[in-house]
């Protein structure tokens, strides 16, 4: 299999995984990652299910470069370039984006200042016109609108007493105003009701493009119901165990991992 | 002015017995002040410029507030309390007296600016006295400007009186050259169902270190005493803080966060005494210390001493570097390290502007720390 032309049309390669092992703290006794391969093409969504523990987690963070995991073997690359090398804000520039499980809470900074600093970051990396507040504003009406939601906060400190399912909303509002080539959402079911569930699912559905890619890593099957995934991969032991269409998803909820 | 007299020469004798303070006290453990007793200071000019905008005739020099000035002035600020404060008040020559009348409103913030000069080494004692009257309302901005002066010394001193129900915005910064000592003291009175809401702000000086004590004299007066560090390279700031709960149905509540790079050194001690009879008192103190390098260091000492049983009173104290779960999560976003730290850094100095009631002054210091942190968000 060609490991990434660097094109981005439907089909193309996006994102190639050989090999990944990973540990927490680059102590080889917690290894997490044990030889991951994994190929995710432009216009694809591909969910990653496992149980708990199984390192769905640690591959996100893996992916975004989180400084906790230490990648001991493998590559990755994305678009054609070598992911790892990359330091997060690069990553982040070159459109990889991660939805994080738990978003974290900075106090004192606007969201509406957090979501313009991140766009002009990677404006600035593209060589664009950074944008001032006025036609970021314009840019966000639009995002918003496109998404059904509100601005309600904008003004807000960012994810500072947000709910659950207002942080996981605020995920997906900075994914919609970066357009990441690659986006990676964890957990992002996890503690949402419902309702909650189906506005964010339409919003990721709104934002899908063929000449980008999904990677959804979740637990439950719940989701699959609102954002379809086309390819279904069951991660164990810190290794992708088995894949298929979505049909996989249903299997999983009906048999358990156990039984997969 | 034989009570100005008087008092200069009580303080001196004050002074003259106690003389400077020395590690060896537990008060100045952490701040050691040895070369000021060292150094033979020169008298130094105070320059203030006041900005009352158009509230002019509230703010006066000791010779056009003679009557506020002898009832008030020395009165709180008690030289038997702190060796500075008798050596400021033996020394003291002027002061700038702030006078709210009963009854009024003055909407507009009155600026004072201070200014030390005088060929170098040189001492000065700014002294500054705010009298706010039963039921009125004013916000007053102190600043200590850098005088340019090699090896300046201030030694200012504060005293804040609120009458009944009488409400006062304070807010304080301090912004001397790298090579000065700025040694300052504030002591605030307040009558029943008044307010004060003080905020310290200290960014310069090479050595600082500021007592404020607070004393809730009236019943149901109410108290936040807030206070902002942001400093680097061999900068030390110690804040002695005070809360005197002398009466019941009163509350304060204190929050001092610090930000400490290079080899900077910050010292807390938060004192609050709930007196015998002060029931129902509600007092929460916060200090958060955040170190930007591994040689900065801060120290924090919370200090309760609580003679009431019908009290509510917390305390928390937080110490360390930026969290770095939420550095991952701003460079996820594609911002770079630096501009992540920045940003952190400048959230965790904003929990104090924000509570700044005035909002032309809470926006003017928000601009200098955002200046101060590199980060530029004004227009967000």
């Amino acid at each position: 299999m060609s490991t990434g032309s660097g094109k981005r049309e439907a089909g193309g390669v996006i994102l190639d995984i050989r090999g990944l092992h990973a540990t927490v703290a680059n102590d080889a006794k917690n290894e997490i990652l044990k030889g991951l391969d994994l190929t995710v093409r432009a216009g694809e969504v591909h969910a990653i299910m496992g149980p708990n523990g199984s390192g769905k987690s640690t591959l996100a963070a893996v992916l975004a470069g989180h400084p906790a995991y230490t990648v001991t073997g493998g590559t990755v690359t994305y678009l054609g370039k070598d992911l790892l090398e990359m330091a997060p804000e690069e990553r982040a520039r070159e459109g990889v984006f991660l939805a994080f499980q738990y978003p974290v809470a900075i106090r004192g900074i606007t969201n509406s200042y957090f979501l313009r600093s991140a766009v002009n970051a990677v404006r600035k990396h593209k060589g664009q016109e950074e944008l001032d507040p006025l036609d970021f504003l314009q840019v966000l009406e639009t995002k918003l609108k496109q998404i059904g939601w509100d601005d309600s906060f904008l003004n807000r400190a960012v994810n500072d007493g947000f709910s659950g399912g207002e942080k996981k909303r605020n995920e997906i509002l900075q994914m919609a105003v970066l357009e990441p080539t690659l986006a990676i959402l964890d957990e992002t079911d996890s503690g949402l009701d419902i309702d909650a569930l189906k506005t964010v699912a339409e919003a990721v559905n709104a934002l899908r493009r063929p000449d980008h890619a999904t990677v959804v890593v979740t637990h439950y099957q719940r989701l699959l119901n609102y954002i379809v995934p086309d390819r279904v991969h069951v991660l164990a032991g810190g290794r992708i165990v088995k894949s298929g269409g979505k049909e996989l998803a249903l299997e999983l909820e009906e048999k358990g991992y156990v039984g997969v | 002015m034989n009570w100005l007299t008087e008092l200069r020469e009580k303080a001196a004798a004050r002074f003259a017995e106690v003389g400077f303070p020395t590690t060896r006290q537990e008060a100045w453990r952490f701040t050691d002040v040895r070369s000021l007793a060292e150094t033979a200071f020169g008298p130094g000019v105070s320059r203030w410029t006041v900005d009352a905008n158009g509230a002019k005739g509230l703010v006066g020099d000791l010779s056009k507030a003679g009557d506020i000035a002898r009832a008030h002035l020395g009165r709180y600020a008690e030289p038997a309390a702190n060796p500075f404060t008798a050596l400021a008040t033996a020394r003291l020559q002027d002061a700038q007296v702030v006078s709210i009348p009963a009854g009024a409103d003055v909407l507009t913030p009155i600026r004072l600016s201070h200014r030390l000069e005088g060929p170098g080494p040189v001492m000065g004692t700014p002294r500054v006295l705010i009298v706010v009257g039963d039921r009125a309302r004013a916000t007053v901005i102190e600043t200590h400007e850098d005088s340019g002066v090699e090896g300046a010394f201030s030694n200012s001193v504060t005293e804040i009186v609120l009458g009944q129900a009488a409400t006062l915005d304070y807010v304080r910064v301090q912004r001397e050259g790298r090579t000065a000592t700025h040694i300052a003291t504030t002591q605030s009175h307040q009558g029943k169902d008044s307010v004060l809401r003080s905020t310290a702000i200290a960014l310069g000086a090479g050595l600082s270190r500021h007592d404020l004590g607070a004393v809730m004299a009236g019943t149901g007066a109410s108290l936040v005493l807030n206070g902002l560090t942001v400093i680097g390279g061999r900068q030390h700031v110690d804040y002695h803080t005070t809360i005197d709960h002398a009466q019941p149905h009163c509350e304060s509540h204190e929050l001092f966060n610090g930000v400490f790079d290079d080899h900077a050194r910050g010292v807390f001690n938060g004192r609050i005494i709930v007196r015998p009879g002060a029931q129902r008192t509600d007092s929460k103190q916060t200090n958060n210390n955040l170190l930007l390098s591994r040689e900065a260091r801060a120290d924090s000492q919370p200090q309760l001493e609580i003679y009431a049983d019908d009290v509510k009173c917390t305390h928390g104290a937080t110490l360390g570097p930026l969290d770095p779960t939420a550095l991952f999560y701003l460079q996820s976003r594609g911002l770079s390290a630096v501009t992540a730290k920045s940003l952190l850094t400048y959230g965790f100095a904003a929990d104090v502007l924000n509570r700044i009631a005035t909002a032309p002054v809470r926006e003017e210091l928000d601009r200098v720390i955002q200046g101060r942190l590199g980060v530029e968000m004004l227009a967000a």
